[in-house]
């Protein structure tokens, strides 16, 4: 695991090629601690930064292949690649190293682009083909591994973060008011678009193929689902729990190869408890686990955690996070994230990743993606909810399950029949809306959008970025069953635009930690894509087959246990006495003047409430943390300085 | 229902729910909810406030939208209320 950057095309001066890469690989250092290179081919540049991983001696980047043509500066892993290298050997190929980077250029060799559909992996990589005088960037299927471009004077930019694009000189960080929109109203930027105008993300499953100047960008991968009206699909008998054991199990041993020791996220729910299940009898020193403490009994899982860890037999270590830490914290996991959020959840795993870290590990697996593949969140839950009460608008004891679905939401407890059904608008919403199951959550956000000023309404004009994630849509998404069009939108934008980037490489790479993610392994994505509805949402019990699948493997308590969501305090974290000194520097009138992002008069009620504790809705913490993180990454944009972001406001 | 009530609701809604923004129309038919202007915790922030500025108990069956979800409403409501 690492960090690549490069360039490709334009009249780049030799000392000028020298100094940018220079300067992208300095940018990435923190992902890649362990070694660095650089490499110029003609028109063509590549860097990497090393997290030695696998093939520690002989796995040095960025690697040409025996025969000098192809050159690569990969980030990530082929977990395959035992098998791959075994095949390739079949058919006469050589191999120097015990890489996985030298496996995948014989694999282009041999199939060219068409390779990718041989790894399983987490990868994103530049690879230049100097027969044909082409790049290629590619990123894997579900947006683990990122990858960043820009282009300037008619050269082409590359990097796995945003920092070492623009840390190029000519490169602004500008902040995109459509980027806002949709963050403020979607949670995540639609790629390719990121925070930042000119800088563009290639999106998970795709790759851009530059020859001759031309740029194309494809998908070599789609998340699918089938027909609704075909044949019955596969429900949860017949074998079919244990083959989905069977899969997880491979895709939990093969996530284990590593020359370096392998631990585990331990978050006491279901899904990290079953991964830490069977990775435990695979690691022969025994494994490592590593969870969050919260003192706020609302977020803390340490019961759990410590049960999980006692029935597996592990050691497991932990990372109390405080309100203060949080607080303290935010700025400089802001300059690692670049990209505005609206919770804090990030803050507290960047501190579990710097504790991974600090034990003298580098890889760990997690839980991630389950609740997305097998339909885990509330969300799935609320949106059944809403269509069994849109069949009946006027029944007064239907909308009282949504109290069901959110026992841990003290607002909704006290609400009327006739509030809940306003609220959760089942009623308002044509059932063939294909954003049906998204709908409350995308408009509650919006209303954060309150606090935009009258010159950034006025840039994005009439825009509607729900409307747009419509556009984007794959063709046959209307075929699908509702469940299946949710875990879609879930899947394809919230998972690599906020989960695994702003909540997972982001912010283990901070540390240079690597995470791995066995329910993102694309046979168990595509597995659970064709199981029918009910297997995975049966009623409105969650992740059906997977707590099956789980039995016997993790205690019963855990596996009917309510789920419970991975939340951090949010706004709270800014009220006093422990308020940080930066907050008033960071949102002072003069400042967000400056900005011209936000309503100057808005934001300083809205933070006097915040530090008076007084903030307790969903719109006003979402807009506080999305406001607070947008200022930041401004400062941090326009700094470049090596002042930490914290250290702003103290004199 | 006086002018002055429908004031102390509307500067009510100003300050907390639009954090002083008085560009924001407010006429008074307009539904808090439908243009999200309040949550579900918003409401009782709201009913909190009724209780405390006009004296009067507000019982959990009067939490609906009927009394509550335009200035004209709840100011309807507490004339109800207070005349009860």
């Amino acid at each position: 695991m690492c960090g690549i950057a490069g360039y490709h095309g334009g009249n780049i001066a030799p000392e000028r090629a020298a100094d940018c890469l220079g300067r992208m690989v300095a940018a990435l250092r923190h992902r890649g601690p362990d070694a660095e290179g650089t490499l110029i081919r003609g028109d063509t540049g590549l860097a990497h930064t090393r997290l030695s991983i696998v093939g520690l001696i002989d796995g040095a980047q960025p690697m040409v292949n025996e025969d000098d043509t192809l050159a690569v500066s990969f980030n990530g892993e082929i977990f395959n690649y035992v098998e791959l290298r075994d095949d390739l050997k079949a058919r006469g190929h050589l191999f120097r190293t015990t890489s996985d980077t030298e496996v995948l250029l014989a694999a282009y060799a041999e199939k060219g682009a068409a390779c990718l559909a041989d790894f399983n992996g987490d990868f994103a990589f530049a690879l230049h083909d100097a027969r044909t005088r082409t790049l290629l960037l590619a990123r894997d299927r579900m947006g683990v591994r990122p990858l960043f471009y820009t282009e300037h004077d008619g050269t082409l930019f590359f990097a796995s973060e945003i920092h070492a694009l623009l840390a190029l000189p000519g490169i602004t960080a500008d902040i995109d008011p459509i980027a806002l929109d949709q963050i403020f109203t979607l949670w995540c930027p639609i790629p390719p678009r990121t925070a930042y105008r000119n800088i563009h993300e290639l999106p998970p499953g795709h790759v851009m193929i530059v020859e001759h100047g031309r740029r194309t960008i494809r998908p070599w991968w789609q998340l699918s689902y089938p027909d609704r009206n075909d044949a019955p699909l596969a429900g949860s008998g017949d074998g079919t729990v244990e083959a989905l054991r069977a899969l997880l199990d491979d895709a939990t041993r093969i996530r284990l190869r590593a020359d370096v020791p392998v631990g585990a996220y331990l978050s006491g729910g279901l899904d990290s408890s079953l991964i830490a299940a069977l990775a435990a009898p695979k690691v022969a020193r025994g494994l490592k686990t590593f969870s969050l403490t919260f003192r706020s009994a609302e977020h803390d899982e340490s019961g759990w955690q410590r049960t999980m860890a006692a029935a597996l037999g592990v050691a497991s270590d932990s990372v109390e996070c405080t309100t203060a830490v949080i607080a303290r914290h935010l700025p400089d996991v802001m300059r690692h994230i670049q990209c505005p959020i609206l919770r804090t959840a990030p803050v507290p795993l960047s501190l579990l990743s710097a504790r991974v870290r600090e034990q003298g590990m580098k890889v760990v697996l997690t839980g991630e993606g389950a609740d997305e593949i097998f339909a885990g969140y509330d969300l799935f839950r609320e949106a059944r909810v809403r269509r069994f009460c849109g069949r009946q608008p006027g029944s007064t004891r239907r909308p009282r399950l949504f109290q069901r679905l959110y026992p841990y939401l003290p607002g909704l407890k006290q609400q009327s029949p006739e509030y809940l059904a306003r609220f959760f608008a089942f009623g308002a919403e044509a059932l063939d809306d294909p954003l049906y199951s998204h709908r409350p959550r995308f408009r509650s956000t919006a209303a954060a959008k309150l606090f935009f000023s009258a010159d950034l309404r006025q840039e994005i004009g009439d825009y509607d970025a729900a409307a747009d994630l419509a556009a984007q849509l794959p063709a046959d998404f209307r075929r699908w069953h509702p469940l299946h069009q949710a875990q879609y939108l879930e899947t394809a934008f919230l998972l690599p635009g906020y989960i695994l980037s702003s909540q997972g490489d982001r912010v283990m790479m901070a540390n240079a930690v690597e995470g791995r993610f066995p329910f993102l392994d694309h046979r168990v994505v595509d597995f659970a894509a064709k199981l029918s509805p009910d297997a995975k949402l049966n009623g409105l019990k969650e992740k059906h087959i997977l707590k099956q699948a789980a039995r016997g493997l993790v205690p019963a308590a855990i596996i009917e246990r309510p789920k419970q969501p991975y939340r951090a305090p949010d706004s709270e974290v800014f009220a006093s006495p422990e308020t940080p000194a930066y907050l008033d520097a960071v949102l002072s009138p003069e400042r967000l003047a400056e900005s011209g992002l936000f309503n100057v008069q808005a934001v300083g009620k809205l933070k006097e409430k915040v530090v008076k504790g007084q903030v307790s809705g969903f719109r006003d913490n979402v807009a506080f943390i999305g406001i607070l993180s947008t200022e930041l990454l401004r400062v941090a944009g326009k700094a470049h300085s090596h002042q930490p972001l914290s250290e702003i406001g103290k004199h | 229902m006086s002018d002055e009530t429908r004031d102390a609701i509307r500067t009510f809604i100003v300050d907390n729910f639009l954090f002083g923004d008085t560009s924001h129309p407010l006429p008074a038919d307009l539904s808090l909810i439908d243009n999200d202007l309040i949550d579900s915790t918003g409401i009782l922030e709201l009913v909190g406030f009724l209780e405390e500025r006009f004296a009067i108990t507000v019982a959990d069956a009067d939490i609906v939208p009927a009394n509550l979800d335009t200035i004209e409403r709840i100011a309807g409501f507490i004339a109800r209320k207070q005349a009860a």
